[in-house]
């Protein structure tokens, strides 16, 4: 049975030495592609899918509204909110913050704010048009609905 | 040749590098929200204040009325819809009427869609429509630019050749969609 003997010089070890640099390569990666969240969301946000998408370029040039319904049931209630800058706030309110969003622009570029809505699929249109009036009472009138990609069906 | 015996290694251990790498990559991983900054564009109206109160008489056969109710359901040209994939084909034959069919539009220059909401309707059902009439608008438009829908919505307007294919489409062509103030049934 000489014949089947086992060959014993062989490795039996798996080669690790590569594996920092896939590792590396993965933490360059999102190290590259992060955004570290500058607002906490104080609204539940399950964003609607669209196919029709367009990307907006400039990450200065947009402001973002949140509308949903609060994390915090017991302290807010279960009626959708808007949210601006780490607050809830009332509609009237967004005057003042779409001024304050202008006023970080260079004056050049004011005029080309989009204001993002990202709103909670669940949200009722009621609350997305009284934002909408606001913005429009604020002279914003470039918004943008935030969607995530829907796979495209084949109508 | 002298050759070293012994053999000894020389190299550095670095099998923890990949656990350092590793608790990096997690922290990274976790605190990563890829930029989502896409979406269905959007010109709202001018100030309410700011609009001349005029009465302005747009014949009917220019007007593309879409209502959707507080229960999500759809309303197209005064009749019920269930299906949505219908509400495409009828935009698309609406504005490219050319004023052939008396009762749809003049001119693709005049056709409105009009599209209202109740409050009570949902965010979800509204961007649903919102879509299927933007594809609509892309895909006559890619048809005039002549490419694709995909390419057509990727057109770069900084680039000159990109931005003359995307004028070409849009001349004489507006995408008119009247959001008109919402009804409170459902709110």
């Amino acid at each position: 049975m000489s014949k089947f003997k086992k060959k014993t010089s062989t490795s039996q070890n798996i080669p690790t030495a590569s594996l920092p640099d896939i590792i590396f390569m993965l933490l360059f990666f999102f190290m590259v592609t992060t955004v570290l969240r500058e607002t906490n969301l104080l609204v539940r946000q399950r964003i609607p899918e669209a196919t029709q998408l367009q990307k907006l370029e400039k990450k200065s040039l947009i402001s973002y509204i949140y509308i949903g319904k609060p994390m915090e049931t017991d302290k807010y209630g279960t009626e959708p909110r808007i949210q601006v800058n780490d607050v809830l706030v009332q509609p009237r309110d967004l005057l003042l913050f779409v001024t304050q969003e202008k006023d970080k622009l260079p004056e050049v570029q004011r005029d080309q704010l989009t204001m993002s809505m990202k709103v909670d699929e669940e949200a009722k249109m009621g609350i997305v048009t009284d934002v909408q009036l606001e913005l429009r009472n604020a002279s914003q009138r470039k918004i943008m609905y935030a969607t995530t990609q829907e796979v495209e069906q084949a109508f | 040749m002298a050759r070293s015996k012994g053999r000894a290694s020389v190299e550095i251990n670095s099998s923890s590098m990949a656990d350092i790498a590793f608790l990096l990559l997690i922290f990274f991983l976790m605190t990563t929200t890829i930029a989502t900054d896409r979406g269905l564009m959007l010109q709202l109206p001018p100030k309410p204040d700011d609009i001349p109160q005029e009465d302005v008489k747009i014949p009917e056969r220019n007007l593309f009325k879409i209502y959707l109710n507080s229960s999500d359901r759809l309303l197209v040209e005064n009749e019920p819809m269930s299906n949505l994939s219908s509400l495409k084909p009828q935009i698309k034959e609406f504005v490219l009427n050319k004023g052939r069919n008396p009762e749809l539009s003049d001119s693709p220059e005049e056709a409105i869609i009009s599209f209202k909401t109740d409050r009570g309707t949902t965010y979800e059902r509204y961007i649903e429509v919102l879509d299927v009439v933007t594809t609509a608008y892309n895909e006559m438009y890619a048809e005039r630019a002549g490419v694709t829908p995909e390419r057509f919505r990727k057109l770069d307007r900084k680039d000159p050749q990109d931005k003359a294919l995307y004028d070409k489409a849009r001349k004489n062509f507006p995408k008119n969609i009247s959001f008109a103030e919402p009804t409170n049934i459902g709110g």
